[in-house]
């Protein structure tokens, strides 16, 4: 995983440091939802109680496929899932009233500050319904496109779900994608309107909303309030009633999905899996169809929502299997488990983990590598699909190119390591891969292939070696009060968006659809939609490809020197906005010197900026008599000691702070 | 101002001595030529203040009541204590700074120099140059210092303009101002020397050249021009910082500085000095003393001092730093007969980078002699000639290397700590990779 990549230097438009407290909300706090195999260490420290307190194993044979239900929670951010989740556990005896289950499935520090889910969790749930004894499986998916894969997959091991949508608030962008996703997979919906019990509750409006937006007639909503327990039994009634169980056979060859991994340090990886067909037990000799690896079974079990060892799991029923892997990469999401000489046609839609956002984390004080890389290490211990390479910054120093599923995933990586390992990193700006289409006969052959992708903005191919260049895009949703509108849409312009739909989903309300180049949403799209509709405007998006875009590789010069850390790739219509302001910055921040300095930005050998520093025309303390000599000398081999640190571009002298203040992007006004 | 009999009778006897100082100069001549571990400029700090200027941040306090016989003894217990320490065998000038020196009785000053004459040789052509603020002495005030042994003024004026006197906390107006001048003037001909502030919040560049003018119509032969730094812990500071001052417009200081002294250039007057400026040969020899690197005594709270203890055997030059608060250092006089705080042997690198970062502030800057009175083995060619990046300051025009030395130019002289920030490290450099002399003593 650890890669060398060679000089590192920020990518596409490389502006921002975050430092990790830098309040970047982003695409944050809407809906911090799962990540990947982010598992946490906080999961071993907080379970209530291990497997191996519990000595008397489950026989799960008794449940039958026609008894068993699969199912997810979906929602907005807040809309109120966990809560839902943590009654559901309490009514079925999963969980004690008794104790303060507050939001029991959330277990990572940053799921409970929020009061969002990070991380999927699954619990099993044992319930009598007219003499019968269920087995509900609630799988608590990520919600998050930047995890939908993730969430495809979960959503693959369920028939159905549970779409909670807030009484006050309606349906919000995410709801909608949420919906989408379960709509595709063909599961059957079951609209939850919750907190009916607010003030400003209006599940009419809501119930309308949803027959307008998703076509669910209104009487299948069920309105509750999960936090005082309102109509909560209703939803389980409805889990039984409407969801179909699994279509699978026990009597079939062993097919179980992989739909989450963790890690645990004396363990191993502990896989969660959903068994499509057939049985798994102790002992058994299974193998990855996609790494091909055999393992043996050491331990198989439900989740309630604690690991709890079982004798067996049969087809239908959902768990986890822990059997040896020693890197979570060993298990993961959509892989195929199968038994040893027996294979089977693996699950579909498999992919491996693709980061598309980008961006480059080094250590403040380079004396904090060692330690910086122990925290990304046993991060990405629980999280296969953060891409780890290696990079270097002529300005930063040494530190690590880091790729993600999304700004959000990018987030939550981040503030974990704040968090829990209590690292301040630098961040620089996020950028995404763009691709080349070659036309050089030359360059096809070097690369192997004609299409390329490029992270590195110095691997960008000229113009004349090419024949398109290929931006990813996106699809967004964006739902917002209808009185701002026409700042939206005026917002989603100048983001080079395309407007692909607009309706609306109630009176004052307006869904609005649009294709986005992702490098356009990645930096401060959502604060500035937050802050121009006063909070009140969501947004989500889907990935949607990748589309054709007139890219150029924009140069900043000094004194006509290059400066490597701050070529930027950037769309040709923004070129000069964006040249200006890395300009504009580093006029703000580089020192006067003993002469001037001019900063261009440029375009090949076109010039497209351009901003002067003048030279220095005093400086010299004015006193300096006998009393000041020590501390001034003091100053000045400071200075001058901080002056051999500082990188030379010519003869301009950058200190590492210019860099990190030009890398800062700063909101749009 | 009324003193005590016994103490105008030691004032009378004082200001005698002086006199008699003054008549027998003459017959001893002047004997620049002694060597320079016996020679030392002495440096006295006088603590107190009436009021706390709003920019200043130097050693000084704001006292209910002064017990100016204790402070006088403890000023004449150091001096004899220091100087004797040092070996230091002639004095070639006495600086009374502060704090408001003016606010001391001229006894107490004619006592310290009496004290200097009998534990080294105080000269009767020895500058002594005593601070004072436009405020504090009348004319006959003025005169009975002289009678004591002043035969130099450095009058803080700082500004002819009463709305910046006003936010430089400043107790004196600008007719205060130019009247103690016109006064000074006639009791030191030729021997008064005014300080000037530029770079102050909000102050524009062509009134502060009016004010320059108009002080070039009435200055005697020396004029100090200092831009404001804005100190911590200082009530400018802090109004600054709070935003209810504007910060000062650096780029304005650096015009008004430019302009100022291309002003005073028409004017007669040679930059000696980044903010000293003499016609007529009237140069500080006590500052220069400082950026030569020469020896310096400092006594009184707070005061630094830069000598050889060669009296009590020692061959390192020291920097020495006195108790800063003056009870405490008053307490330690009593005792030990000084109130050094602190000593620090200067090693040979430091030595060196002192006089570099201090000689090039003069107009001269280091001469090959200079150097070599410092370092004999290592000449300025050796430890400069050889680097690109001195090379390229000397291309530029900001610094001359030539048969005469180091030094600045007109332009370089402005930037001198950028330019430094080179010649530091490659003097380390240089002294790190240099052969070391065979026969060098200590």
């Amino acid at each position: 995983m650890w890669t060398p990549v060679g000089w590192g230097r920020w990518h596409g438009r490389a502006l921002t440091v975050w430092a990790t407290s830098a309040a970047h909300r982003g695409l944050l706090e809407p809906r911090l939802t799962p990540s990947r195999g982010a598992a946490a260490k906080s999961r071993t420290a907080d379970r209530l109680y291990s497997s191996a307190d519990r000595k008397e194993k489950i026989d799960m044979s008794r449940f039958s496929v026609e008894n068993i239900r699969n199912f997810s929670i979906i929602a907005h951010v807040d809309h109120g899932k966990s809560t839902l989740a943590d009654r559901l556990l309490e009514l079925t005896g999963t969980i004690d009233k008794t104790k303060n289950n507050k939001q029991v499935l959330d277990k990572l520090q940053v799921e409970r500050e929020r009061g969002i889910t990070v991380k999927a969790q699954t619990a099993s749930l044992f319930y009598n319904c007219e003499g019968k004894q269920y087995l509900l499986n609630l799988i608590d998916t990520p919600g998050h496109v930047d995890f939908s894969y993730e969430v495809s997959r979960s959503l693959s091991a369920c028939q159905g779900v549970l779409l909670v949508v807030d009484a006050n608030e309606g349906i919000q962008a995410q709801t909608v994608a949420n919906f989408f996703l379960a709509f595709e997979a063909q599961l059957l919906v079951i609209p939850v309107i919750n907190k009916i019990d607010l003030k400003n509750a209006d599940p009419a409006r809501v119930e309308k909303q949803i027959e307008k937006v998703f076509d669910i007639p209104s009487d299948e909503c069920i309105k509750i309030s999960a936090k005082l327990g309102t109509n909560v039994e209703r939803v389980l009634q409805a889990v039984i009633e409407r969801i179909p169980p699994p279509k699978v056979h026990r009597k079939n060859p062993l097919k179980a999905l992989v739909f989450d991994s963790t890690f645990d340090q004396y363990r191993g990886v502990i896989a969660n899996v959903a068994l499509f067909d057939g049985v798994v037990s102790k002992g058994d000799k299974i193998i990855s169809a996609h790494t091909k690896k055999t393992y043996e079974v050491n331990e198989v079990g439900v989740l309630n929502p604690n690991e709890q060892p079982t004798h067996k799991l049969y087809a239908g029923q959902v768990g986890y299997l822990i059997a040896g892997m020693k890197d979570v990469t060993e298990a993961q999401i959509g892989d195929t488990l199968y038994l040893h000489k027996q294979p089977v046609e693996p699950l579909p839609g498999f992919k491996s983990a693709k980061p598309m956002v980008f961006a480059g984390m080094y250590p403040i004080d380079q004396s904090e590598y060692n330690n910086l890389k122990s925290a990304v290490e046993k991060l990405t211990i629980n999280d296969s699909s953060v891409t780890v390479h290696r990079d270097s910054s002529l300005a930063l120093g040494a530190g690590w190119r880091l790729g993600f599923l999304g700004l959000l995933h990018m987030e939550v990586f981040n503030q974990r390591l704040e968090q829990e390992y209590n690292a301040s990193v630098i961040l620089t700006t996020p950028t995404v891969p763009y691709k080349a289409v070659l036309s050089s006969a030359k360059l096809i052959k070097e690369y192997r292939e004609k299409e390329i992708t490029i992270i590195n903005p110095a691997q960008f191919p000229d113009k004349s070696k090419v024949t398109e260049y290929l931006e990813p895009v996106i699809l967004g949703t964006i739902i917002t009060p209808d009185e701002y509108t026409g700042k939206v849409m005026m917002l989603c312009q100048a983001r080079r968006a395309v407007q692909k739909n607009m309706m609306y989903i109630d009176q004052n309300r307006v869904m609005l659809k649009y294709l986005f180049p992702l490098n356009e949403i990645v930096v401060d799209f959502y604060d500035s939609l937050k802050s121009l509709s006063s909070g009140y405007a969501s947004f989500d998006y889907e990935d949607a490809g990748y589309q054709t875009a007139d890219l150029v590789k924009m140069d900043i010069l000094l004194n006509g020197n290059l400066v490597e850390e701050l070529v930027t790739i950037v769309h040709k219509d923004k070129a000069h906005t964006v040249g200006k302001a890395i300009c504009e910055r580093l006029k703000e921040s580089l020192p006067r010197q003993l002469f001037e300095i001019a900063i261009q930005a440029a375009i090949g050998s076109k010039i497209i900026a351009r901003e002067t520093v003048k030279a220095y025309r005093k400086n010299v303390l004015a006193k300096c008599y006998g009393g000041d000599i020590t501390r001034k000398m003091k100053l000045l081999k400071r200075q001058a000691e901080g002056k051999k640190k500082l990188r030379k571009i010519g003869n301009i002298e950058v200190p590492k702070d210019a860099f990190i203040k030009v890398l800062r992007t700063q909101p749009d006004k | 101002m009324a003193l005590p009999g016994t103490w105008a009778r030691g004032w009378a006897a004082a200001a005698k001595i002086a006199q008699r100082r003054r008549h027998a100069e003459g017959a001893r001549g002047s004997s620049s030529r002694a060597p320079p571990s016996s020679r030392a400029a002495l440096y006295v700090h006088w603590p107190y203040c009436e009021k706390r200027c709003s920019y200043c941040n130097f050693n000084k306090y704001v006292p209910r009541g002064v017990d100016e016989a204790a402070m006088r003894s403890c000023l004449v217990t150091e001096a004899q204590t220091l100087l004797r320490l040092s070996g230091v065998r002639r004095v070639e000038s006495v600086f009374f700074g502060g704090g408001t020196p003016s606010l001391a009785s001229p006894s107490t000053v004619a006592a310290v120099l009496e004290a200097v004459d009998q534990a080294a040789h105080l000269p009767a052509d020895s500058e002594v140059t005593l601070e004072a603020n436009p405020t504090s002495p009348s004319g006959a005030r003025l005169a009975a210092f002289g009678a004591a042994g002043v035969n130099r003024l450095s009058i803080g004026l700082q500004s002819l303009d009463d709305t910046e006197l006003q936010l430089l906390g400043r107790t004196h107006s600008a007719r205060d101002a130019l009247q103690t001048l016109a006064e000074a003037r006639r009791l030191f001909p030729g021997r008064v020397s005014v300080d000037l502030m530029l770079g102050l919040p909000a102050q524009q560049v062509g009134p502060w050249l009016g004010q320059l003018r108009m002080l070039l119509g009435c200055c005697d032969d020396h004029l100090s021009l200092y831009q404001l730094t804005l100190e911590r812990g200082t009530a400018l500071f802090t109004q600054v910082q709070r935003g209810t001052l504007p910060a000062p417009d650096p780029e304005l200081a650096a015009e008004m500085y430019q302009e100022g002294r291309a002003v005073l250039r028409e004017a007669g007057f040679r930059q000696y000095e980044v903010s000293n400026f003499a016609r007529n040969g009237a140069l500080s020899t006590h500052n220069w003393t400082y950026w030569q690197c020469g020896q310096y005594v400092g006594i009184g709270p707070g005061a630094h001092g830069r000598f050889v203890p060669q009296g009590a055997g020692g061959h390192t030059r020291e920097a020495r730093i006195q108790t800063l608060e003056p009870d405490n250092w008053m307490k330690e006089v009593m005792l030990f007969g000084h109130g050094t705080r602190r000593r620090v042997p200067l090693g040979q690198l430091e030595l060196l980078e002192e006089v570099l970062a201090m000689g090039l502030r003069t107009d001269v800057g280091i001469t090959h002699q200079h150097w070599q009175q410092f370092e004999p083995q290592l000449s300025l060619r050796d430890v400069f000639g050889a680097s690109q990046e001195v090379k390229a300051l000397l291309a530029q025009g900001l610094l001359l290397l030539d048969h005469r030395g180091l030094r600045c130019s007109w332009e370089g002289l402005a930037v001198l700590d950028s330019l430094l920030l080179t010649l530091l490290p490659r003097l380390q450099e240089a002294w790190q990779q240099r052969t070391p002399s065979p026969v060098q003593g200590g």
